[in-house]
């Protein structure tokens, strides 16, 4: 409980120490939201009309004036609102962000379901051809670029059965649950490839590693069946650097995945966060990488409560 | 009546090519009901693999058998040949009518399952067991290895208890279904020797107790004076000799036997101590290394804030002087502090109080010597693989701000040959020595700068047995040679009373006992000593019964600002003192 205190208490730190960066970072630009949102249109704004939309929006002032403001804003849970969509931020990105959820979460599940059993399968047949095999698929499956993964599932699908993608307004999950599988299963698994690949060689260099423990072989010797010792001895052992790289995975596509969404034409936050780089919408760009960064750090603690839950040798403490 | 088991011609090979690559060489042996056979020999002897292929557990470790048959005598007395059954037979033979024990308890249980889970296993995948009864089963079994508070300690993971009390889950393991035969593969070598003489008295009582066979494997021939009925002795594969336990001990006949028996460091009650440099009785020479009230405390935190709520007193006011070629050794047992101790006097932890002085020697031109220099444990971890022999020996003078120049170089080539390593060693790299090698190299690194104190921190420990005589022949030779003084730490009494000329007995941070190694060895003492000595298995004493003591070392953690109350010394002759315990 203490332990969970304390790690709590440091989020605000880490957050206030990322939204100075980005804060700072997106002003270092060349460019500013004027000229961005007016386009070609806003070269014809004289000095005095550009400086009064200056100091309409703001931005006239110096950085840390802004940041107060901006903070003192969030500390009354007003993030600000965007200029591109008009909207207050944290609505631009809780609209974005159950897609994003569903799509990290269907990824991980089908990098999980396949990976591991993948990973044991060829760690039990050390160097054999069928090891071999899984080797060479999950080196192709991390070498494969998702546009390309992409591209040739969307041309298989539609040169080879006709079938196209489900395009069009999305659904979420809650309001026609069948659509929005049909519209996420494919890019779910274009990116649950390359996490699964990764999961196959981590749980096999790992279970390597266990099968060889002093504890295996006692196991063993008590008379424990081949699949017993595998499942109930090993894998247990084995699941503390497939938990470590899941993490971070999933952590990463908690921030969207812009290709992906852009070749699937799905509204995730991946795309959001690039539309908002390129328009200079200052509100929304802090917005989001503050939020993506609270992800992280709530997949972080997960990670570590994991941990826990798994290896009795683990102690929650500060390091 | 016919053999529980009878091997007969035995050979096991390793790789893609078994046959040409045999480690186990036609070994033959019987073993009757209720007999207990110890197998000796030192690493690579193949006396492991002898074991595991009994129970074709060698399979899973790469290994083949490529001859010979291994007959086990099953409960309904059917002769079933080991050798050639298959995996499906061998899981319903492997607990139930053979049991393992092996040498790493800390790593041999499963992390992250709890005690009573491993045990339950036992019972459930042979004798059908579940639930209830399979948690009752465990706890009985729990009782039968006296492990106290057996319903609570079920509920613990192995990382809660000490290595000893482990050995005892995983003796509870390998008898839960009452095997008649318990394969033990060098049970007590990683644990302390008190703890080793509570092991074997628990093997011997459950032997007594079940009437099953014992294979106890070890490289420690006193070791099984105390607990065999027969001895087989190995070398390179092959059983050399083999025969009653009286017969081999009082009259072997092949020379290895001999070898094992005589030149490897026995413990005999302070009959084998040095007689050469021995203290000198005034005291007009300065000492070498001199430590006064060495204090060792690490904080232990606690609370939201991480406050220090109180302390490990690790080392608790030490105070010993060592002579110019004098060896003082350390003796205790793990978490008694002595390595704390040798770590503190090279700085390697800070002490929290004490002093310490120590004599620099005037050396060769330039050459600022460190005067304490220190050999570790393990000669495999200590040696940088990246780097050749050269660039090893000559890390301790770069270190301190030397120069590789002709005269290092001299000095390289005149230890290595001092150490009696060939004279092309230089350019070669650590993995092309053997374990014993590797300590020589690092005893030569320790010689680099010219040290007056040498700290040898379990430094023999993990060599084999008759390595371990020639390593302690040369450190006696250095000794004489450069007049250098040893700190040597150890727990094991019977290479201290080879190379020590005083001891000091450490307990819970403490000497407890300090003096010449004779008088502490022959008449020990202190409460804790007489524990000490009379847990180191001999080869004089046979078929010995153990007290079985299962007394807890106290906890070390104290109150912040506590202080042990001051020493008060008992005199026992000219030169051996001992603590009076509150």
């Amino acid at each position: 409980m203490n332990y969970l205190m304390r790690r709590l208490a440091t989020f605000p730190l880490v957050l206030i120490g990322v939204s100075i960066v980005v804060f700072v970072a997106i002003r270092m630009v060349p460019g500013d939201s004027i000229t961005a949102m007016l386009g070609t249109e806003a070269g014809l704004l004289t000095p005095q009309q550009r400086d009064a939309l200056a100091a309409y929006f703001g931005i006239d002032q110096p950085w840390f004036i802004q940041y107060w403001h901006w903070l003192l804003g969030l500390l009354q849970g007003n993030f600000g609102i965007s200029s591109t969509y008009g909207k207050p931020v944290l609505g631009v990105i809780l609209e974005r962000f159950p897609l994003t959820l569903e799509l990290a979460l269907l990824s991980m599940i089908i990098a999980l379901v396949v990976g591991m059993p993948a990973g044991v399968f060829a760690a039990t047949h050390n160097e054999k051809l069928s090891d071999l095999g899984v080797r060479m698929i999950a080196m192709i499956g991390q070498s494969t670029p998702n546009f390309v993964l992409a591209l040739l599932i969307i041309y298989t699908l539609s040169a080879g059965f006709g079938v196209l993608p489900a395009m069009g307004e999305f659904s979420p999950l809650w309001q026609d649950p069948l659509r929005n599988l049909g519209q996420l299963l494919l890019p779910a698994v274009t990116l649950g490839f390359a996490f699964a690949a990764s999961v196959t060689r981590i749980s096999r260099s790992a279970m390597l590693d266990v099968l060889s423990d002093d504890y295996v072989r006692t196991a063993r010797s008590k008379g424990a069946s081949a699949r017993s010792v595998i499942w109930r001895h090993a894998l247990p052992n084995a699941l503390i650097p497939v938990v470590t790289l899941s993490g971070i995975e999933f952590g990463y596509l908690l921030g969207g995945a812009v290709i992906v969404e852009q070749i699937y034409a799905l509204p995730g936050l991946g795309r959001m966060v690039l539309d908002a780089i390129l328009q200079r919408d200052y509100a929304l760009v802090q917005g989001s990488v503050l939020f993506i960064a609270l992800n992280f750090m709530v997949v972080n603690l997960l990670v570590d409560l994991t941990y826990v839950a798994l290896d009795p040798r683990i102690r929650l403490r500060e390091h | 009546m016919i053999p529980l088991l009878s091997v007969c011609d035995l050979r096991v090979g390793f790789g893609r090519n078994p046959e040409a690559n045999e480690v186990v060489r036609s070994v033959s042996f019987d073993l009757a009901d209720g007999e207990t056979l110890a197998i000796v020999g030192e690493s690579g002897s193949g006396k492991s693999v002898t074991a595991l292929s009994i129970n074709r557990l060698v399979d899973f470790g790469g290994g083949r058998i490529t001859g010979g048959s291994i007959k086990l005598r099953r409960t309904d007395n059917s002769i079933f040949d080991l050798t050639t059954a298959a995996e499906p037979q061998l899981t319903k033979i492997r607990g139930a009518e053979i049991g393992m024990i092996f040498q790493e308890p800390m790593t041999s249980l499963n992390p992250v399952l709890t005690i009573g889970t491993q045990i339950e296993e036992s019972f459930r995948l042979h004798r059908g067991l579940t639930g209830r009864q399979a948690t009752a089963a465990a706890k009985d079994a729990l009782d039968r290895v006296r492990i106290p508070d057996a319903a609570r300690r079920l509920k613990y993971t192995p990382n809660q208890l000490s290595g000893g009390m482990l050995q005892r889950v995983m003796i509870a393991i390998a008898l839960a279904c009452n095997p008649r035969l318990l394969i033990a593969d060098e049970p007590t070598t990683a644990l302390d020797v008190t703890v080793q003489a509570q092991i074997m008295a628990l093997l011997a009582e459950l032997k007594r107790e079940t009437g099953m066979s014992m294979i106890f494997i070890t490289h420690d021939i006193g070791l099984v004076a105390g607990i065999a009925d027969k001895i087989l002795v190995m070398q390179g594969g092959e059983a050399v000799e083999q025969g009653e336990l009286n017969q081999i001990l009082d009259n072997p006949q092949h020379p290895y036997t001999k070898h094992l028996l005589h030149a490897v460091p026995h413990f005999a009650s302070g009959r084998a101590t040095r007689a050469d440099g021995r203290r000198e009785s005034d005291r007009s020479t300065e000492p070498a290394l001199k430590v006064d009230g060495l204090v060792v405390r690490f904080p232990v935190k606690s609370g939201l804030f991480g406050r220090a709520t109180g302390a490990v007193h690790a080392v608790d006011g030490v105070d010993f002087d060592l002579m110019p070629g004098e060896t003082l050794a350390i003796v205790g047992e793990s978490g008694s502090g002595k390595s704390t101790t040798a770590r503190a006097v090279l700085g390697l932890v800070r002490s929290t109080r004490g002093t310490f002085s120590a004599r620099i020697r005037k050396t060769a031109a330039g050459q600022g010597a460190l005067p304490v220099q220190m050999v570790f444990q393990n000669p495999y971890a200590s040696l940088n693989p990246r780097l050749s022999i050269a660039s090893i020996l000559a890390e301790p003078v770069i270190a301190n701000g030397g120069h590789v120049n002709a005269e290092t170089r001299a000095k390289m080539t005149t230890l290595l040959k001092r150490v009696g390593l060939p004279e092309n060693s230089l350019e070669r790299y650590p993995h092309e020595f053997s374990g014993g090698q590797r300590q020589r190299l690092c005893i030569a690194r320790a010689l680099m700068l010219n040290p007056s104190v040498v700290v040898l921190d379990e430094a023999v420990s993990a060599l084999d047995v008759s390595v371990q005589a020639r390593v302690l022949e040369l450190l006696v030779d250095l000794q004489r040679e450069f007049g250098l003084a040893y700190l040597f730490i150890s727990h094991d009494m019977a290479v201290v009373e080879r190379i020590a000329h005083r001891i000091a007995v450490i307990y819970a941070g403490q000497i407890v006992e300090i003096g010449d190694a004779t008088s502490v060895l022959s008449q020990p003492k202190h409460p804790y000593t007489k524990k000490l000595i009379a847990a180191v298995p001999t080869i004089d004493r046979r078929h010995e019964r153990f007290e079985l003591d299962t007394r807890q070392v106290p906890s070390l953690v104290r109150p912040l600002g506590f202080e042990p109350s001051p020493a008060k010394w008992d005199e026992f002759g000219p030169d051996h003192k001992v603590r009076v315990e509150a």
